[in-house]
């Protein structure tokens, strides 16, 4: 798994990126209440804020990590919000996207280098 | 203090019960407990939750004069009716200001040779000079700094608090009484913030920790923070001030008209005679040109204060308060709109993130209400 400063989690499956939020995340949001997901076959830029997640107090977004097309969604996570708090690394990943070069992924922090960020 | 917050006397408690703190109203305080919001929110509405509201400003009047005079007094600063509230009763109430609007609301109550006024934290100085420069005639203003405010609500309440002090459970809604535990005077009042029955307890600084330790020592009690208090509130439709009600806000609009009682109405005994009285019955005869309604987003997304509402192509109101309701598991708001769409099952849009979304107005609260009447 790699790491983004914004506390996104990137995993390989295949040719696609998994992206998701990591617990430290999941826990300074709280109580997850709601999650509007982009739209498959979406084309997004890094920085674009592609997942909106909402709290019981406050709304959040995730950014797309890198430039790429999101090729799938977690629908689990509309009817389910608080599975983002239950599950934030495994089944609460929130979009799948097809990018041009893997090795982007490279520039990202490991699991050390975000354990040391969030300290 | 570092950062310049103010510490309540329970800092150190809410810290090893793992609280998260967060400042408000100048004071650093618990937001939620390990438990989260969502939890604490729910366990209150079943069971019992303890919330340290010692931010609030606790006020004593005594009176120069009468009690009379003081209620007089008090009535010109307040369009309720405190002359004939009975000893051991306690009403809501706010100041108003020249053009008709809130300056804060309240809790005042009758405790025989005094009235005892508890205001917001945010306004508490603001309150206490406007108090001072209006009763200095009728009143000695006397704020109460050396007591803290615990809250206890839930349908088990009750049970929790009789363990400690009995009579407690004689009380009704809104009576407000002095109660022994131990040799230490306990000041209570069966009222509260969330729309269920329970109690604010006011507690000498140096007692407030043992006794919300025996509280929190019941099975029944958790300790819920500011979030879950909000997140109550909202569902139970009350006001926030500073959010839902302003001086931007009349009562009438603000659908407070019910504190207003028939003696300060129009044609009643003691009729206006407080800051805005023109302004507010004749609103009151005439109605409001906004109104503060309880709306329902058709779909799951939450709704915050700020957001914006159409009916047709029309800006018509704003949110101003809003989120989501745990125990209704559904997002929830309140909002100003125009008086013609101030209606139930109205559906209007509200504009998120750039679409338009439906909304319906719906009655309040959005969940009911226990008082224990």
């Amino acid at each position: 798994m790699k790491y983004t400063k914004d506390h996104e989690w990137l995993r390989v499956e295949g040719e696609l990126v998994v992206v998701g939020i990591t617990e430290h995340a999941a826990t300074q949001l709280g109580d997850v209440v709601f999650v509007e997901l982009p739209e498959v076959e979406t084309m997004v830029a890094e920085g674009d804020e592609v997942v909106v997640i909402e709290s019981v107090k406050a709304a959040s977004d995730i950014l797309a990590p890198v430039d790429g097309e999101i090729v799938a969604v977690n629908e689990a996570l509309v009817d389910n919000p608080a599975l983002v708090n239950e599950d934030p690394t495994g089944a609460a990943w929130f979009f799948k996207m097809k990018i041009d070069d893997l090795s982007v992924l490279d520039d990202f922090m490991d699991e050390d280098e975000y354990e040391d960020l969030i300290g | 203090m570092s950062d310049g917050l103010l510490k309540l006397e329970l800092h150190d408690l809410h810290l090893a019960l793992g609280a998260r703190m967060v400042p408000f109203a100048g004071y650093d305080m618990p937001v939620q407990y390990p438990a989260g919001v969502l939890k604490e929110h729910l366990h209150t509405r079943a069971a019992a939750g303890l919330f340290d509201v010692s931010h609030m400003g606790q006020v004593i009047l005594r009176p120069r004069k009468s009690p009379t005079d003081l209620a007089l007094g008090f009535e010109e600063l307040v369009p309720v009716d405190a002359l004939d509230l009975p000893v051991g009763r306690q009403r809501y109430g706010f100041f108003t200001d020249a053009k008709g609007g809130i300056l804060d609301d309240l809790m005042f109550a009758n405790r025989g040779d005094h009235l005892f006024v508890v205001v917001n934290a945010a306004g508490k100085a603001e309150d206490i000079a406007h108090m001072k420069a209006n009763l200095a005639a009728v009143a000695e203003v006397i704020p109460v700094t050396d007591r803290a405010l615990l809250a206890l609500q839930g349908p088990l309440a009750e049970t929790v608090l009789a363990r400690l002090v009995p009579k407690a459970a004689q009380m009704r809604f809104m009576d407000m009484a002095f109660l022994d535990w131990n040799g230490v005077q306990l000041w209570v009042s069966r009222s509260g913030y969330t729309g269920e029955d329970g109690y604010e307890i006011s507690v000498p600084n140096g007692e407030a920790r043992a006794l919300a330790e025996t509280l929190l020592q019941a099975p029944e009690v958790w300790p819920v923070g500011l979030g879950a208090r909000d997140s109550l509130r909202l569902e139970a439709g009350l006001c926030l001030y500073g959010h839902d009600i302003d001086r931007t806000t009349t009562p009438i609009a603000a659908n407070l008209a019910w504190a207003i009682p028939k003696a300060r109405r129009m044609g009643g005994e003691r009729a206006g005679g407080f800051p805005g009285a023109a302004r507010i019955l004749n609103e009151l005869a005439a109605g409001p040109e906004r109104l503060r309604v309880g709306l329902r987003p058709d779909g799951r997304a939450p709704m915050r204060e700020g957001t914006e509402l159409y009916a047709g192509s029309e800006l018509i109101g704003q949110v101003t308060s809003g989120g989501f309701g745990p125990s209704v598991a559904a997002p929830i708001a309140m909002a100003y709109v125009t008086a013609a769409n101030a209606r139930i099952g109205l559906q209007l849009e509200a504009e998120l993130r750039g679409k338009r979304l439906p909304v319906t107005v719906c009655p309040l609260p959005f969940h009911p209400t226990s008082y224990k009447r």
